[in-house]
């Protein structure tokens, strides 16, 4: 194969986002692997890290995975009031809001980071969570904000 | 009334008032604003003797947020014989709010500390003055009327007072230090209580609707010169942490270069932790070597405060600052949801 046509190959080739995904070990993580024995299909771009709970989750996970390279995040943890430690995800939540609304005035494309809530029963809707976020991911194209030229 | 006679006023009411404190046995330790060792500057002062009384000052120079010195950053004022010093503390409208905001999340007691408050009519703003003069060298500031007079080697030019302050003091609604029944023990001297502030935020719109593109090349643009020399976290009060993230390296959160990614992570993460704490002095802005002003970042964060969980910071002594706590009814319409 010649450059030019390998150059044509890979453009052809559609680009695929990759993702970390921050889990909290006793719902989404569990709510995951649902979907896995279930048989669910969500995107393969994700790639998990178990967490204790949502509020385990410091910004500073986020900002660096992002200036590590990954494309997307996902941060998912149990529903409001379900929370296995009681309040750390509504902790969390705070935290998510002001983070989120930051990105945005920054100009870095709040769509990068997203932040869900599945439960260990919801196999379902976790897998559909996850095809949204790729897809939101996808739309927005490689993470070049945080490239770094040296 | 010019501002030359205003700021004169309050200079002699905040000695005679520091002078009675120190007189009294009140306090042992006076800390304040002193005349700067170069033209368009001052510096912190702390003063345990009634005969230095006179070297405090009042212009519309007084940058630094003085609360700064009480906080362990900086070892705390403590004497020898393990009593904590009692503390009087010079305090514009921020500086007041810095006090209550540290109080509440238990870094100061205020009981140990006297609130000398004075009305702030606004600090000008360095960078736009040197920058008007080319960077000239400056030999005299002065203010007269209701102009500020710069007068340089060879050069003398006037700027209109209002035009020339913080964008931070041009929209502040904090002009002296809050006070509430709790705290009234601590104020002498000018403080105001405040039941509900009111602000439209109107300044941050023409930003807000920008495009996302916009925003970014604005922000770039506007970070690109920075040095991390760390000076607005040295000038930040509430930037009080033992160990600042930028210097912990076990994990390094984020490169230590100045490479623009790393130092857009810098301003994001501090603009995270200041976010319900920040209470809009502009110090930071003040001593940026860079000329960087970061109001806009300031503003951003006391309206995303005010919005989403009806606090300001520093007003009242008694509300926990929202990211010390929670509400199972905050909105949540970042949320990612099933269409
Ligand atoms: S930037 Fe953050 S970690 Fe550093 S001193 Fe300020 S609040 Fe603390
Ligand atoms: S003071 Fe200015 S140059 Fe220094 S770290 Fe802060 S913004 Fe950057
Ligand atoms: S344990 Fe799941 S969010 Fe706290």
């Amino acid at each position: 194969m010649t450059v030019k046509n390998e150059q044509e190959a890979e453009k052809s080739e559609e680009w695929e986002p990759k993702i970390i995904a921050f889990l909290c070990n006793w719902c989404s993580y569990a709510g995951a692997d649902l979907a896995g024995v279930s048989r669910i299909q969500y995107p393969p771009n994700i790639r998990i890290v178990r967490v204790p709970c949502s509020g385990r989750v410091n910004p500073y996970f986020i900002v660096k995975s992002l200036t590590d390279g990954w494309d997307g995040v996902v941060v998912s943890g149990c529903h409001p009031g379900d929370c296995h430690y009681l309040t750390g995800n509504l902790v969390a939540r705070r935290r998510f809001a002001i983070l989120k609304e930051l990105l945005e005035f920054f100009g870095i494309e709040p769509g990068r980071v997203n932040f869900m809530w599945a439960s260990a029963a919801e196999g379902e809707r976790f897998a559909v969570l996850i095809r949204k976020a790729t897809k939101i991911v996808k739309e927005l194209g490689p993470n070049k904000k945080f490239e770094k030229k040296w | 009334m010019g501002i030359e006679i205003k700021n004169q006023e309050i200079e002699n009411q905040m000695r005679e008032l520091a002078r009675n404190l120190l007189n009294e046995k009140k306090v042992d330790v006076i800390i304040g604003y002193a005349k700067g060792t170069v033209p368009l500057s001052s510096a912190p002062i702390m003063i345990t003797n009634e005969e230095d009384i006179d070297k405090l000052i009042w212009n519309n120079l007084c940058y630094i947020n003085l609360a700064k010195y009480l906080v362990p950053r900086i070892p705390q004022l403590i004497d020898p014989e393990g009593n904590n010093l009692k503390v009087g503390i010079v305090s514009k409208g921020c500086v007041g709010r810095a006090l209550i905001h540290l109080a509440v999340e238990k870094q100061i007691n205020l009981d140990d500390i006297k609130i000398i408050g004075i009305p702030c009519n606004g600090i000008i703003n360095r960078k736009k003055v040197e920058k008007e003069i080319d960077e000239k060298e400056i030999l005299e500031v002065s203010a007269s009327g209701n102009d500020i007079v710069v007068k340089g080697k060879d050069f003398e030019q006037k700027f209109p007072f209002d035009e020339y302050i913080n964008e931070l003091c041009k929209v502040c609604k904090v002009k002296s230090p809050p006070t509430d029944a709790s705290i009234s023990e601590a104020c002498v001297g000018e403080c105001q209580e405040i039941s509900n502030l009111e602000d439209d935020f109107a300044d941050l719109a023409e930003f807000e609707a920008k495009s996302s593109k916009e925003k970014w090349d604005y922000i770039k643009d506007l970070l690109k010169t920075c040095t991390r020399c760390y000076a607005c976290r040295e000038a930040c009060p509430m930037c009080y942490c033992n160990l600042c993230f930028v210097d912990q390296n076990k994990p390094i959160w984020f490169g230590k270069t100045t490479e623009l990614s790393d130092i857009i992570v810098f301003h994001l993460i501090r603009a995270m932790h200041l976010a319900g704490r920040c209470v809009a002095c502009g110090a930071c802005s003040s001593v940026c070597p860079m000329g960087i002003d970061l109001n806009l970042i300031t503003r951003k964060l006391e309206k995303m405060v005010k919005e989403r969980f009806d606090f300001t910071s520093g007003i009242d002594s008694e509300t926990l600052p929202p990211m010390m706590s929670f509400n199972m009814d905050d909105e949540q319409e970042f949320m990612l949801e099933e269409d």
